[in-house]
């Protein structure tokens, strides 16, 4: 136990102020909930929770409106960044750790560093002048000539790739979470003891069995964790969607149809919103997101602490 | 084939994939970053940082409304969210140490720095934009403080929790209250740090666009009065890029270029100082 002074008054003031300070994150945390349930209040009572949540109405003329298509296309976007990002973030993670050269991990730790530190605008406006064209032109004409057809995958591939729409914002959103779940999954790889790894190569293991069956294992909370954080962070990703995802209130199967995502919604419809009602729908929109980025970014803080505990044993 | 040549083809196979995944990784930050140069610095001119905005048609016409705007923003969160921070970090790491509510708040913190800033913005909407009834300056600002508190908050908690407790009970011992230990040891050795985090922190915030669409809103005036709507870059080429005007798009390039320069030097400094203060 560190030894502590006694007080004196000058002391008694500081420690309050810093006390105050510490405590203005939870005040800030209740602040934001509290704000949100009672402007989302009027929309609440109307539409009621479950209503709300699985209606794919979403009408400002007749003041009929649902969750269902926001938390629709929130989910899938998120969903498919990630079935991108994933292995490419590992794979960079491995590469960092195990394969490249010691010259030039420092450089590409930097450059992913550097990707993360982009801010998200730029990645919407580069992804509307730039990856728009090359996907409606380019790659989505091909998948659509490959997999239309196909049976079941078909219908993931109709309709006429325009560029705006939802594959395209996954791609975008996939490249903005990489360093996130690269530097995290790339942190707990390194944390793993070299003299386990010696031990199996000692044993005659290859490298990539000492990564597919040392490392890996050892470091999986980290990596869970930092995947975790990775779609607490697509969840409410706003600019870098809101240029390429369209707006569009509808369920569609089809990655090349527009969609609308909760941040994207809110972007758009905020300032517009003319009447109480469709204003405390867009409220009862922000609320439905902040507690599912606050539970997922809680569940990852969770796995995050625990792989810290194991690893620091 | 043998068991042994399958092993030693299939681990390299693995090992090409991963390397290949760390190229794309390079590619996106090689192919991002050079669009935003090519194009910004073909839009880059003088004239973009003193001159006002010019009606959508007609041509030349620059963002120094927004730059402004950007700086004064940035400026007063800073001076909100940094001392809050710093302040709350060392509550955290000195009279909380060890206690409860000094890991709740911490693990509270690193959510909220995660928290979509989208909902930030609405929140400050529903607190300080709609009871006085317009957008104004003072509530980007706040907005962008609240996202800079948590971040400022938990850099300066680790960067305090280095400092050694024995340099404490050595300022203790002589008889230093706790305060003056806090203000005169342990702030100057970990002041590196603190600094870094402060700078880092920034950089997070100068490129949010989405906490400032319901709160800073937009001007197309050059204005520097808080108590208004106040432009910002963000919001700028968030508005450029979607307009339909070709002079626009290229406006939006340059003022991405400058907001991505500024931000990627902030980051690199801030890692370099890490780097060389705490290998």
């Amino acid at each position: 136990m560190p030894t502590t002074p006694k007080k004196n008054s000058v002391d008694t003031i500081f420690s309050s102020i810093t006390a105050v300070s510490a405590f203005s994150v939870i005040i800030l945390i209740a602040g934001i909930l509290y704000t949100l349930v009672d402007e989302s209040y009027p929309a609440i009572e109307k539409f009621g929770i479950w209503n709300f949540l699985t209606s794919t109405d979403w009408d400002p003329v007749r003041e009929s409106f649902g969750a269902l298509t926001n938390i629709y296309g929130t989910i899938l976007t998120t969903f498919l960044s990630l079935m991108i990002a994933i292995p490419v973030a590992v794979g960079i993670a491995i590469f960092v750790t195990e394969i490249s050269p010691n010259f030039l991990k420092g450089p590409i730790g930097a450059a992913i560093e550097l990707l993360a530190a982009i801010p998200s605008i730029i990645y919407g406006m580069w992804g509307l002048f730039t990856l728009t064209p090359i996907m409606s032109r380019h790659i989505e004409p091909l998948l659509k000539s490959i997999f239309a057809d196909v049976p079941f995958i078909g219908i993931l591939f109709q309709g006429t790739p325009m560029g705006i729409d939802i594959l395209t914002a996954s791609v975008i959103l996939s490249i903005m979470i990489i360093p996130f779940t690269a530097s995290i999954s790339r942190d707990a790889f390194n944390l793993t003891p070299s003299i386990v790894k010696e031990s199996a190569y000692a044993l005659g293991a290859t490298k990539w069995e000492v990564v597919k069956n040392i490392v890996i294992p050892y470091s999986k909370l980290g990596v869970f964790g930092g995947i975790v954080l990775s779609l607490g962070r697509a969840l409410g990703e706003t600019m870098a969607v809101a240029f390429v995802l369209g707006n569009n209130h509808r369920i569609t199967t089809s990655l090349f149809d527009a969609a609308a995502t909760i941040t994207v919604t809110l972007a758009n419809e905020f300032s517009e919103a003319d009447t109480d009602m469709y204003f405390s729908s867009l409220y009862y929109l922000a609320l439905i997101l902040f507690v599912m980025s606050f539970i997922t970014l809680a569940i990852a803080k969770f796995f995050l602490l625990r792989a810290e505990r194991k690893y620091s044993r | 084939m043998t068991r042994q040549s399958r092993r030693k083809i299939g681990g390299f196979v693995a090992l090409v994939l991963c390397t290949l995944a760390a190229l794309l990784g390079l590619f996106w930050l090689v192919i991002i970053l050079g669009d935003v140069l090519i194009h910004g610095i073909k839009a880059l001119k003088p004239g973009l940082f003193i001159n006002d905005p010019v009606p959508p048609g007609v041509a030349g016409g620059g963002l120094r409304h927004a730059f402004i705007g950007q700086l004064l923003i940035t400026g007063f969160a800073t001076l909100i969210g940094v001392p809050l921070g710093v302040l709350g970090g060392t509550f955290l790491a000195e009279y909380a140490r060890g206690r409860k509510i000094a890991l709740i708040i911490s693990i509270l913190s690193d959510i909220m720095v995660s928290v979509p800033s989208i909902v930030i913005g609405t929140f400050i909407y529903a607190v300080l934009v709609r009871p006085l009834g317009h957008f104004s300056g003072w509530a980007g600002a706040v907005a962008l403080s609240v996202i800079m508190v948590p971040v400022v908050l938990r850099t300066t908690e680790d960067m305090l929790s280095l400092v050694p407790w024995t340099l404490r009970e050595a300022a203790f011992a002589l008889g230093a209250p706790y305060y003056k230990v806090i203000t005169q040891v342990v702030y100057r050795g970990a002041a590196t740090g603190i600094l870094t985090g402060i700078l880092l922190s920034i950089a997070r915030v100068a490129g949010e666009t989405a906490p400032l669409l319901f709160t800073a809103f937009n001007n197309s005036f050059f204005s520097t009065n808080m108590g208004q709507p106040v432009a910002s870059l963000t919001v700028t080429i968030f508005q450029y890029a979607m307009g339909p005007y070709d002079n626009w798009h290229e406006q939006a390039w340059a003022a991405s270029f400058v907001i991505t320069i500024f931000i990627l030097v902030l980051t690199m400094a801030g890692r370099l100082i890490i780097k060389w203060r705490y290998k």
